[in-house]
């Protein structure tokens, strides 16, 4: 059975004038200590699934109809208060920017030391020693003195295993990160990602990983969804997404990367920009920005299919492979 | 010296350093230590030494990580910092001593283009008037039909549509937004634009969009870049050569091919291994242990020492100087002097 | 985000309908009862001739007999006096419609020489920094420790003495403007100082910068109109403040003289009557102050949560 099985989720925005859909039907599901990442560019609603999945969505936002299952709870129909037992102790969050996330007025350990006192009742001096050998298992040297010590003393890279450290306290079954390394350095990052991979491996804890960047999802994750504007249009496992994309819009993306194309030339471009949430056209979203589109898919909004090992939203995807396949036999 | 000089670079730049003083007026330099009161001033050294030349027609990208230094030598280049020592030469001429009415000739060749299309943009403007204004302070006496066939031929270049030219920036998407500040940068004819971090803020799919144009720009315009970024893959695919900056200062200097086929200094090395790949499955990167030194309190010896696996106590003691390497490529490092890095 | 495609070409009135202040405005029922307010006074007080019956400046149409009456709704009013009269006999509706006027032109001229000291010290304050930002913010912190009455009252006090209360009279209008404005500009000098401060780093002024614009250009071609905002916002708050200390210094009988009486002379004036029974003199003028003041400060409060939510909160 999976951990956590979404349903036809739909989150609308009430904006002023009229009320937008952020998130159109999504639905997949994720096993215990599966790792999962969910790409797409901003705005295509990945931060939102995020949130949404913890039910933390608010107003002007709501989620419309849907279902978010964690072992055996609909955490979109929950109350607050169980879903507060929820939050932060079985499903863990870690977000884009570490210095945000920590209280800068109160030290590491008063933070991590309140984080499990809130969910267990634990004395002080062995929620500090649970504290020191979670520092420890996220390799921070001197964890006694980090304790005393405040965010602002610390670095960039440091903040955010500190913040993984949090996130591990009470040994959730499910983390959530949120661009966790976008804010940091290329080598900082790496380290992080390692750290975070290892870390979910050896306790057998799932990872939802939410970044726009491929070569990460390609490195830390076993399953990836394509999000485009509210919508999930392609699924399937991660070597075989990368290696082997099928929606055109997939493809685009790994295609429009500098290190896909011979140095000094043009890159592969996707035309156009991804449509505002107020104005995502009918049909296919992808539609006007799309190579293939035929008529089609400008009137009827094309359902996920399995083609091969991933499933894909798109209409054309069968004539677009023929047409790629023709075009390699006679390259 | 002049341009004919075969050899001579447009751009150089001459032991250049800037520091900037953290405590700024007298009293905060007072400091209460071991019962006196002592003054101190404080600095952060942005930019240490550093030296390299941009030839005409290259596209020359600076990486490193944040607080490297690199974004500072963009601005000392462009002249919105004035350097604490060393100098700027355009075209053989100093640059960083002159003012006002002096500097204009040179600001016009000399355009920027900026990492946040959303501040880089005066939000109170059309986006006709952000792109006359230019062109109306630089050739004076235009007429207005040739000042607006500019701005319509600049917007057609950069794919903006000129009917949208009433429009404000906000109505505008960060990918457009930054055409838009690449068709101020080229209302002035400009030679050699420095390009901060000019993607990074960027979506995937709008990143190939604004890249293919500074390209298409380069070779249309005969433009040289000055490229800061912390994308390695976009070096890879942008630029001519690379300089890779620590701490403010120059690490490694080559051609671009040489620089990813065969980096040299170990802080090259575990840059490009850190750079997530996308079809490999096991990452298999340098990992760097130590410290980070601040820019505040500047090592003594070779900045990456702390960070450094083949440190010994010559590195701990003297900087390293960029040293020629036999295939062109400068390289400040002990380690590679001495052939002991395996 | 944007969506150009979809957007048709929108008329100017258009765009201002459904702009965010305007939007944020047809949803706060305050905001609207305190601009129509204050139209409704600020158009009566500029229609004072038409509207008043009386002329109060004209001492010839006061007629003793009719002195301190008490308003039509009272025992003893009298239909022509809706609001009664005053210990001279003048008619107080009509006082009060050309003491409004007064007491806003007061104000409103006093913010503008404020806005234009604060606006330009600030300017440049922020702008050039180093020494000169120094220099300037010092004066503006030594002018803010004397408190605005008190400088105003030394000035005052002074000026009267000086020309003679004829000619001071005569020109009391002007002076009060200027004192008013002079005293209170360094409100401006700060916030219009903070604002360019945050804009300065902002990568569009490096921008103008890189495309050697002059600094005159580029602090007020591209600072100032990104700067607008936290002055429209201060400019309600001081207009309420110059009208009360307007008010002040008249009631103190430094301000406009009984003759051309502002709100503040007109409640000062009634004052001595206040406890034989006249308490119209005093009291109706005075309800006429708060409720300027009072819709002016509301119209600020609104101003600043649509224009600057983080701004001076907290």
């Amino acid at each position: 059975m999976s951990l956590l099985s979404v349903r036809d989720l739909v989150v609308k925005f009430a904006m002023r004038d009229q009320t937008v859909t952020a998130l159109n039907g999504i639905s997949f599901d994720l096993n215990r200590g599966e790792r999962m990442g969910i790409v797409g560019e901003s705005g295509a609603g990945k931060s939102i699934t995020g949130f949404a999945i913890l039910n933390l969505i608010s107003r002007p936002g709501f989620i419309d109809s849907g279902h978010v299952m964690f072992d055996g709870m609909d955490l979109a129909h929950t109350s607050d208060k169980a879903l507060r037992t929820i939050r932060g102790n079985r499903i863990a969050m870690i977000f884009q920017d570490p210095m945000v996330t920590l209280n800068p007025v109160l030290t590491i350990g008063q933070q991590m030391v309140e984080t499990l006192q809130a969910h267990r009742s634990l004395t002080r001096r062995d929620a500090e020693k649970i504290a020191v050998a979670k520092l420890r298992e996220v390799y921070i040297p001197a964890p006694e003195e980090r304790l005393q010590q405040y965010p602002h003393e610390l670095s960039g890279g440091m903040r955010q295993r500190i913040i993984i450290a949090i996130a591990l306290l009470l040994d959730p079954q499910l983390i959530i990160a949120d661009e966790p390394t976008t804010a940091l350095d290329v080598t900082i990052q790496a380290d992080i990602m390692e750290l975070l991979l290892e870390l979910c491996q050896s306790n057998n804890v799932s990872l939802i990983l939410i970044t726009h960047d491929l070569g990460v999802v390609s490195q830390m994750t076993e399953r990836t969804l394509v999000m485009y504007a509210g919508r999930i249009i392609e699924s399937g496992r991660t070597r075989a997404i990368i290696n082997d994309p099928q929606h055109p819009y997939t493809q685009g993306l790994i295609k429009a990367l500098p290190q896909q194309t011979l140095p000094g030339e043009r890159l592969k471009q996707i035309p156009g920009n991804m449509p505002a949430l107020s104005a995502i056209p009918p049909g296919c979203p992808f539609n006007p920005r799309c190579e293939y589109t035929v008529d089609r898919c400008r009137t009827t909004i094309p359902e996920l299919v399995r083609v091969g090992p991933v499933e894909v939203a798109c209409h054309e995807v069968q004539r677009m492979n023929r047409d790629t396949e023709t075009e390699e036999q006679t390259a | 010296m002049r341009g004919d000089d075969i050899g001579q670079p447009l751009l150089e730049i001459r032991h250049l350093e800037k520091r900037f003083a953290l405590d700024q007026g007298f009293l905060e330099t007072l400091r209460f230590r071991k019962g006196h009161i002592t003054r101190e001033r404080r600095e952060v050294h942005a930019v240490n030494d550093v030296s390299l030349g941009i030839a005409r027609g290259e596209a020359l990208c600076v990486v490193g990580e944040s607080g490297c230094g690199k974004s500072t030598v963009a601005r000392l280049i462009a002249g919105l910092l004035t350097p604490s020592s060393g100098s700027v030469h355009y075209d053989g001429t100093r640059i960083d001593t002159l003012s006002g009415r002096a500097l204009r000739p040179f600001r016009r060749k000399m355009q920027m283009i900026f990492q946040n299309p959303y501040a880089s943009l005066n939000p109170r403007m059309t986006i006709q008037q952000t792109l006359e204004e230019p062109v109306r302070n630089h050739f004076h006496g235009l007429p207005r039909a040739q000042v607006e066939d500019k701005v319509a031929e600049v917007m057609r270049a950069v794919g903006v549509d000129p009917n949208w030219a009433k429009r404000y920036p906000h109505e505008f998407s960060g990918g457009q937004r930054q055409r838009i500040a690449i068709a101020r940068a080229l209302t002035v004819d400009p030679d050699f634009v420095v390009a901060d971090e000019p993607i990074s803020a960027l979506d995937v799919s709008i990143q190939a969009q604004v890249l293919n144009l500074m390209l298409e720009a380069k070779d249309e315009r005969g433009l040289t870049y000055l490229f800061i970024t912390h994308d390695l893959s976009v070096v890879q695919h942008f630029g001519t050569r690379v300089a890779v900056l620590y701490l403010g200062t120059l690490c490694e200097l080559a051609d671009t091919a040489t620089l990813f086929a065969n980096p040299r200094h170990p802080y090259t090395k575990a840059l490009l291994s850190a750079v997530p790949q996308l079809k490999d499955d096991h990452p298999n990167h340098i990992r760097l242990r130590g410290e980070i030194p601040t820019p505040i309190n500047m090592p003594t010896g070779c900045p990456f020492k702390s960070r450094c696996s083949y440190a010994n106590d010559r590195c701990g003691a003297e900087q390293p100087r960029p040293l020629r390497q036999p295939d062109g490529a400068l390289v400040a490092c002990h380690a590679v002097e001495e052939d002991r890095l395996g | 985000m944007s969506n150009l495609s979809t957007n048709p070409e929108k008329t100017r009135m258009q765009k201002m309908w459904h702009s965010n202040i305007a939007y944020s405005f047809r949803r706060n029922p305050v905001a609207i009862v305190s601009l129509a307010v204050f139209l409704l006074i600020a158009l009566s007080t500029l229609f004072a001739p038409l509207l008043a019956p009386f002329d109060p400046y004209d001492m010839t149409q006061f007629n003793i007999l009719d002195s301190e009456l008490p308003p039509a709704w009272e025992q003893g009013g009298e239909a022509r006096f809706v609001f009664g009269t005053d210990a001279q006999g003048r008619d107080l509706w009509s006082a009060i419609l050309y003491g409004t006027r007064v007491s806003l032109i007061i104000g409103i001229c006093a913010v503008a020489v404020q806005a234009l000291l604060g606006i330009t010290i600030g300017l440049v304050a922020g702008y050039v920094g180093g020494r000169v930002d120094s220099l300037l913010m010092r004066l503006a912190d030594v002018q803010l420790s004397f408190s605005t009455l008190m400088v105003a009252i030394i000035f005052l006090a002074i000026s009267q003495a000086l020309f003679g209360s004829e000619t001071f009279n005569e020109y009391a209008l002007f002076i009060l403007v200027i004192v008013i404005g002079v005293a209170e500009w360094p409100q401006y000098a700060r916030t219009v100082r903070a604002t360019v401060l945050a804009e300065k780093r902002k990568e569009y002024v490096d921008a103008a910068r890189v495309l050697a614009f002059g600094p005159l250009r580029i602090m007020i071609k591209h600072i100032l109109p990104n700067s607008i905002s936290p002055i429209f916002v201060i400019s309600t708050v001081q207009v309420a403040n110059a009208i009360i200390s307007e008010a002040s210094l008249s009631f103190l009988g430094l301000g406009m003289p009984v003759s051309q009486p502002s709100l503040g002379s007109l409640i000062s004036s009634g004052f001595d009557y206040i406890f034989s029974g006249s308490w119209w003199i005093t009291t109706i003028p005075g309800i006429v102050l708060v409720v300027l003041v009072l819709v002016i400060n509301l119209l600020g409060d609104w101003l600043r949560d649509v224009l600057n939510p983080k701004l001076y909160k907290g």
